[in-house]
C-alpha cells in the first residue's frame, strides 16, 4: 500500500485531520472515516450523482474527487445542510412534494438542487430537468422531484410562507 | 367524528430521516469486528473452472480467508432452490460458489475475506483462476438451436420448461377462418432493474448462542430466512433472523436470494467475525437478476364485426443461466394469463419455451411478465385497427369486457373481479383532447413533423391468491399475508406487517388506515415491518401485493382489536357487547353517549386486567392472516403523445397522459408517485433501455455509461386522473397500483412511436427506440411520407 496522506478537511463546520489512503475517494471518507453514511454509493462509474456534496460551496459528485484532493477545503453533505426543525427548503420541498420514495439517491439529489438554486434561483421546468440530469432516480419519475425544487425555488424568494404545500 | 386518513394525501413519516441522510441502508451498517468480502467473478460467460490458485491473494496482510465452491460444497452448503416449479422443469444445481463451470459472466468463482473491503478487492484481484473457455450461447432462441452450447447437463438441449395455455386447436379454427389476420415478430428487450441502492448483505453470526444475523438488501426477509436456513445451510429457522433495513428500492430484483448472501453468512461462522458485501454498481449489471428478453411471434385474428376472436402467441423466454427464485412463474402464470388484456376475445394459445443460456438469470422486472402481455397485445390491436381503418381507440371499444360481464372468465384461466375499462378510456380521452391530438396530427404531417399518439388500454392481475390456487400452479410459497396489530397500556399501536417497504410508504399509508379503523391519532401508530425477529411469517412485497393483501391482513387484525375493546367497553360500562357502538375514537353505550370509555381506557385495562371480564384474556393485540379470494385487477389507460426528428431519429416525449383504476386510494400522494416512477420505468424500456449481449455472452451494457435509465430531462411532468372500481373481494376493495405505470407505459410509448412512423409505411420496430434505430429505420423506409397522405 502507499503511503498514506494527512488531510485537514472540514465537514459541515467540523474541522478533521485524518490519514487517509492516496486513494481514498472523498465519498469513502465521508461514509467510513466520518460515518456520515447520508452521503450514497450508487454507481462507480460518476452517473448516477447520489454521492453530491457541496465541495467549497460547489457540487460535486464524491466519488470522483480523492479525499487527499479536498485537502484543505470544506465540505457540507446533507447532514450538515439542515435538520429536523431547521430543514433546508430543498429539503422541506422534498418532503412537501413527495419528491422521494426510496430515498436512496435523495441526498444526492437534494444537495445537487440546492446547488442548482444557488446557481439559478428562479429556474423553468426545463431547466431544473437539465440541472439534475447528472442525478437519477429509479423511484419518482422525477415528476415530484420537479415540483419539490420548484417548491424550495418558490420559498426562497419569498413567494411561499412556511409550511404551505403547493397543490397538484 | 375524526377525519377519515383513508383517502388523504398525507406527507410521508418515514421522509424526515431519509431527506436528512439519517436512513439505515445496509451499507451504513458498522458492527464492531466486521470484516469485508470480495468476489472473484468469472470475466467468460462460460469456462471450466481448471485451478483456482488463491497463494498470493491470501499472502497479502489483512486478508482472512479465500472461500471456493468445492470448500462450501464439502462443507455440506447446498445450491439455491427456484420457488416455482414447472412440470418437467430442469433444475440443474445452483451454487452460491461454483465449483465447476462459469456459466455467465459475473457468475462467482471465488469470495475474498478480508479486515478492509480494499484489501478484499486487491486480494480477489491477486486470485489465479486457470479458465478454460467453452463456446457460449447468449440468445434464447439460438440456445434451443441444435449443437448450442450447453449450459447444464442437467437440461440437455437447453430447454429449461415447455408451457403453454389456452385452447391450441381452438385458436387454430379461429384464424382458419378468420376475417383478417395480423402477425408480429417482437423482441422484448432485456432490461438491468438498477434500483439505486447496489445490493448489499451483513451476516453475524453469534457462536455461543449458534446464531445467524443477515441484514440484507431484501423486499421480503422471510423468504430469504426459509430459503437459507432450511435449504442451503440447513440450521433451523429459529437460529437464523434476517433483517431488511431502509432498503433504497427494489422493482422485483431484490425479491430472490442471492449468492453473496449465503457465502457472507458462511464466511461469518467460519470467521467467528461480521462480515458485510456491498455491490458495486458494474457487479450488480451483471448479478442481479435481469428482467423480459422474449423472442415472440403474436399473432391475432378478428371476424368481419372486426371483434377479436383469437390471439396466438409463440415465445422463447430467456432464463439465463440459473433458475432465481420466481423465474418460472414470471413467463407463464404472469404472462400467457394476461393475454386477453380488456378484450373479449374467444379463444386464447400461448406456448412458452424456456431455455438456459449463458447470461444472467432473469426472474421479475416491475410488472414481471404482465408488460410483456400487455406490450405485445397492444401491439397487435394497434397494428389490427389500422389494418382494419379504425381508430385504434375505437377499435378498443368495440372489443371491451362489458361492466356487467364481471366476474368474468377470460379464456387463459383468470376471472376478473371487477372492471369499467370503457369510463377510464373516456375519461382519458376527453383530458387528453384525443380528437384535436389527431386532428394535429394531420396537420403537422402536412409540416414535415410527426407527432404519435401511443393509446392504450391495460389490465394486470396482482396479489397473487388464493394460496392453494398459486400452489396448484407450481408456487413453492403461499401468497397470503400477516398482520400483528399490538397495543400497549397507553393505547399507542404497533403494527407488525409481513409487507414490506423499499420506497412505497407503507409507514405513512398503512398508518392512515389502522388509524381510521381504530379511531386513534395516526401519530400513535407505528409500522413495522422488515424484521423475522420482530413479527409473524410474512411473504414479502412483490407483484402489487402489499395494499390488497399486506394491507388487508392489517385490517382484519384491526378489526379483531375493535371487537375485543367493545368486549371490553362492555364490560367496564356494565352493558353488553352488542350494544357498545365505536364512534369518534370512543366506545360507547349506543344512544347513550355519556357512557363511554376511550381506547386508552381500554387499552389500559387490557393490561391490568383488574375490571375485566373473566371470560376473555387479557391483553390487546390480534394478529390476521389473510388469504384472498382472488387476485385484483387493476386497469386503465394510459395515452403517451412523441414527435419523431426525421432528420436524427430523436424521439422527444411531449405529453403523457394515466387514468388508472386501482379501486380505492389510501393515500393519492403515494399512489400518484407509483404511477409517475411506473410510467417512467416503462418509457426507459420502450427508448432507452436494453442489456445486450454478444454473441460469447460478453455484457456489453455493462454499466451506466452503456446503459441509460431516464434521467430528469427524459420525462415531462405526468398527467393523471383515476376511475375508482372498487375489488369486491378484500376489505377496503384496493387494487394494487405498484406496476401499472410500468405494465401501461412501455406499450404506451411504444405505440405512440410507432404512430409517429407511420407515413413511413414502418409496420413494427423493437425497443428501445433510440435515435439511431429510428434514424435508420427512416432512412430504409419503403415509402416516403408524401405518398402515405
Amino acid at each position: 500500500m502507499a503511503d498514506k496522506a494527512t488531510v485537514h478537511i472540514t465537514v459541515n463546520g467540523q474541522p478533521h485531520t485524518s490519514e487517509v489512503e492516496p486513494r481514498l475517494l472523498l465519498v469513502h471518507y465521508l461514509r467510513e472515516h466520518l460515518g456520515l453514511t447520508g452521503t450514497h454509493v450508487g454507481c462507480d462509474t460518476s452517473q448516477c450523482g447520489a454521492c453530491t456534496v457541496h465541495l467549497d460551496g460547489q457540487a460535486v459528485k464524491s466519488c470522483t474527487v480523492f479525499a487527499v484532493q479536498a485537502d484543505g477545503s470544506s465540505v457540507t453533505t446533507i447532514e450538515g445542510i439542515g435538520a429536523m426543525g431547521h430543514l433546508h427548503p430543498v429539503q422541506e420541498g422534498f418532503w412537501e412534494m413527495h419528491g422521494l420514495q426510496c430515498g436512496f439517491c435523495t441526498p444526492g439529489m437534494i444537495m445537487a438542487a440546492a446547488d442548482l438554486l444557488n446557481h439559478n434561483p428562479n429556474p423553468s421546468e426545463e431547466e431544473i430537468r437539465h440541472g439534475l440530469e447528472g442525478n437519477y432516480c429509479r423511484c419518482t419519475g422525477y415528476h415530484n422531484i420537479v415540483r419539490a425544487v420548484q417548491y424550495a425555488a418558490d420559498k426562497m424568494s419569498g413567494k411561499k410562507s412556511v409550511g404551505a404545500a403547493a397543490d397538484d | 367524528m375524526a377525519e377519515k386518513l383513508m383517502g388523504k394525501a398525507m406527507k410521508r413519516v418515514e421522509d424526515p430521516r431519509f431527506i436528512t441522510g439519517t436512513g439505515n441502508y445496509t451499507d451504513d451498517m458498522q458492527v464492531p469486528g466486521m470484516v469485508h468480502a470480495a468476489m472473484v467473478r468469472s470475466p467468460y460467460a462460460h469456462a471450466k473452472i481448471k485451478s483456482i490458485n488463491a497463494e498470493a491473494a491470501k499472502a497479502l496482510p489483512g486478508v482472512l480467508a479465500v472461500i471456493t465452491g468445492q470448500e462450501m460444497l464439502d462443507a455440506g452448503v447446498k445450491g439455491i432452490p427456484t420457488g416455482w416449479l414447472h412440470p418437467g422443469i430442469k433444475l440443474p444445481p445452483h451454487y452460491a460458489i461454483t465449483p465447476d463451470k462459469a456459466r455467465h459472466v459475473g457468475d462467482i468463482v471465488a469470495a475474498v475475506i478480508a479486515e478492509t473491503r480494499q484489501t478484499a478487492e486487491d486480494a480477489a484481484a491477486l486470485v489465479e483462476v486457470d479458465y478454460e473457455p467453452l463456446p457460449a450461447v447468449s440468445l434464447g432462441s439460438k440456445a434451443l438451436e441444435p449443437g448450442a452450447p450447453e449450459v447444464h447437463a442437467e437440461a440437455p438441449g437447453n430447454l429449461c420448461f415447455e408451457w403453454s395455455i389456452g385452447d391450441k386447436e381452438g385458436t387454430d379454427a379461429l384464424f382458419e377462418r378468420a376475417y383478417k389476420t395480423v402477425k408480429l415478430n417482437l423482441r422484448n428487450n432485456r432490461l438491468i432493474p438498477n434500483a439505486m441502492e447496489p445490493r448489499a448483505s451483513l451476516a453475524q453470526y453469534a457462536k455461543a448462542s449458534d446464531e445467524f444475523t443477515l441484514w440484507t438488501t431484501s423486499q421480503n426477509p422471510h423468504i430469504h430466512r426459509l430459503l437459507i436456513a432450511a435449504f442451503i445451510l440447513g440450521i433451523p429457522e429459529n437460529k437464523l433472523r434476517v433483517i431488511a433495513p431502509d432498503v433504497g428500492g427494489g422493482f422485483g430484483s431484490k425479491i430472490y436470494q442471492y449468492p453473496e448472501e449465503v457465502i457472507v453468512l458462511y464466511a461469518a461462522r467460519k470467521l467467528g467475525r461480521p462480515v458485510k458485501w456491498t455491490a458495486r454498481r458494474s457487479e450488480s449489471f451483471v448479478t442481479d437478476s435481469h428482467g423480459r428478453d422474449h423472442e415472440t411471434v403474436a399473432e391475432m385474428a378478428v371476424d368481419e364485426h372486426h371483434k377479436i376472436t383469437a390471439v396466438r402467441v409463440h415465445t422463447v423466454a430467456n432464463m439465463g443461466a440459473y433458475l432465481t427464485t420466481f423465474a418460472p412463474a414470471v413467463p407463464t402464470y404472469l404472462y400467457g394469463c394476461l393475454l386477453a388484456g380488456t378484450y373479449k376475445t374467444q379463444k386464447i394459445f400461448c406456448q412458452v419455451r424456456a431455455p438456459f443460456t449463458n447470461t444472467v438469470p432473469v426472474d421479475a422486472y416491475r410488472g414481471a411478465g404482465r408488460p410483456e402481455a400487455t406490450y405485445l397485445l397492444e401491439r397487435l390491436v394497434d397494428v389490427m385497427a389500422h389494418e382494419l381503418g379504425e381508430d385504434p381507440l375505437e377499435f378498443r371499444r368495440k372489443n371491451f369486457i362489458q361492466p356487467e360481464e364481471f366476474p368474468y372468465q377470460t379464456p387463459v384461466a383468470l376471472v376478473y373481479d371487477s372492471g369499467n375499462y370503457e369510463v377510464a378510456m373516456n375519461k382519458a380521452m376527453e383530458l387528453v383532447g384525443y380528437q384535436e391530438l389527431r386532428r394535429q396530427q394531420e396537420e403537422l404531417r402536412k409540416q414535415g413533423r410527426y407527432l404519435g399518439i401511443g393509446a392504450i388500454t391495460f389490465l394486470e392481475a396482482c396479489g397473487l391468491a388464493p394460496s392453494a390456487l398459486v400452489g396448484s400452479l407450481g408456487a413453492q410459497a403461499g401468497q397470503w399475508e400477516s398482520a400483528l396489530v399490538r397495543v400497549h397500556p397507553t393505547g399507542t399501536v404497533e403494527v407488525f406487517t409481513g409487507s414490506h417497504s423499499h420506497g412505497q410508504g407503507h409507514e405513512t399509508a398503512f398508518a392512515q388506515v389502522v388509524a381510521d379503523e381504530l379511531q386513534i391519532p395516526v401519530e400513535n401508530v407505528t409500522l413495522v415491518h422488515g424484521d423475522t425477529g420482530r413479527m409473524p411469517y410474512g411473504w414479502g412485497s412483490y407483484g402489487s401485493r402489499s395494499a390488497p393483501v399486506g394491507l388487508s391482513a392489517i385490517v382484519m387484525a384491526s378489526r379483531k382489536i375493535v371487537d375485543k375493546s367493545k368486549r371490553i367497553a362492555a364490560h367496564l360500562l356494565e352493558a353488553a357487547p352488542e350494544d357498545i357502538v365505536h364512534e369518534d375514537g370512543k366506545y360507547m353505550v349506543k344512544g347513550v353517549p355519556e357512557k363511554a370509555k376511550t381506547f386508552f381506557e381500554i387499552a389500559l385495562q387490557a393490561h391490568l386486567a383488574h375490571n375485566y371480564p373473566t371470560d376473555l384474556e387479557p391483553g390487546l393485540e390480534a394478529t390476521h392472516f389473510y388469504d384472498p379470494k382472488n387476485f385484483v385487477y387493476p386497469f386503465g389507460t394510459h395515452i403517451a403523445v412523441v414527435e419523431v426528428d426525421p432528420d436524427t431519429g430523436r424521439v422527444k416525449l411531449l405529453r403523457y397522459l394515466s387514468v388508472d383504476d386501482c379501486g380505492p386510494i389510501v393515500n393519492p400522494l403515494i399512489a400518484d408517485g407509483q404511477i409517475h416512477g411506473g410510467v417512467a420505468q416503462g418509457l426507459g424500456q420502450a427508448l432507452l433501455e436494453n442489456a445486450v449481449y454478444d454473441d460469447e455472452g460478453q455484457l456489453l451494457s455493462g454499466n451506466f455509461l452503456e446503459y441509460s435509465i431516464p434521467r430528469a430531462d427524459d420525462l415531462v411532468q405526468i398527467e393523471h386522473d383515476h376511475t375508482v372500481t372498487p375489488s369486491p373481494h378484500n376489505p377496503l376493495g384496493i387494487k394494487g397500483i405498484g406496476e401499472a405505470g410500468t405494465i401501461a407505459s412501455t406499450a404506451a410509448v411504444a405505440n405512440a412511436v410507432l404512430d409517429a412512423l407511420r407515413p413511413f409505411g414502418i409496420v413494427h420496430l423493437d425497443m428501445p427506440y433510440t435515435a439511431e434505430k429510428v434514424w435508420r429505420a427512416i432512412q430504409g423506409a419503403q415509402k416516403l411520407p408524401q405518398a402515405a397522405d
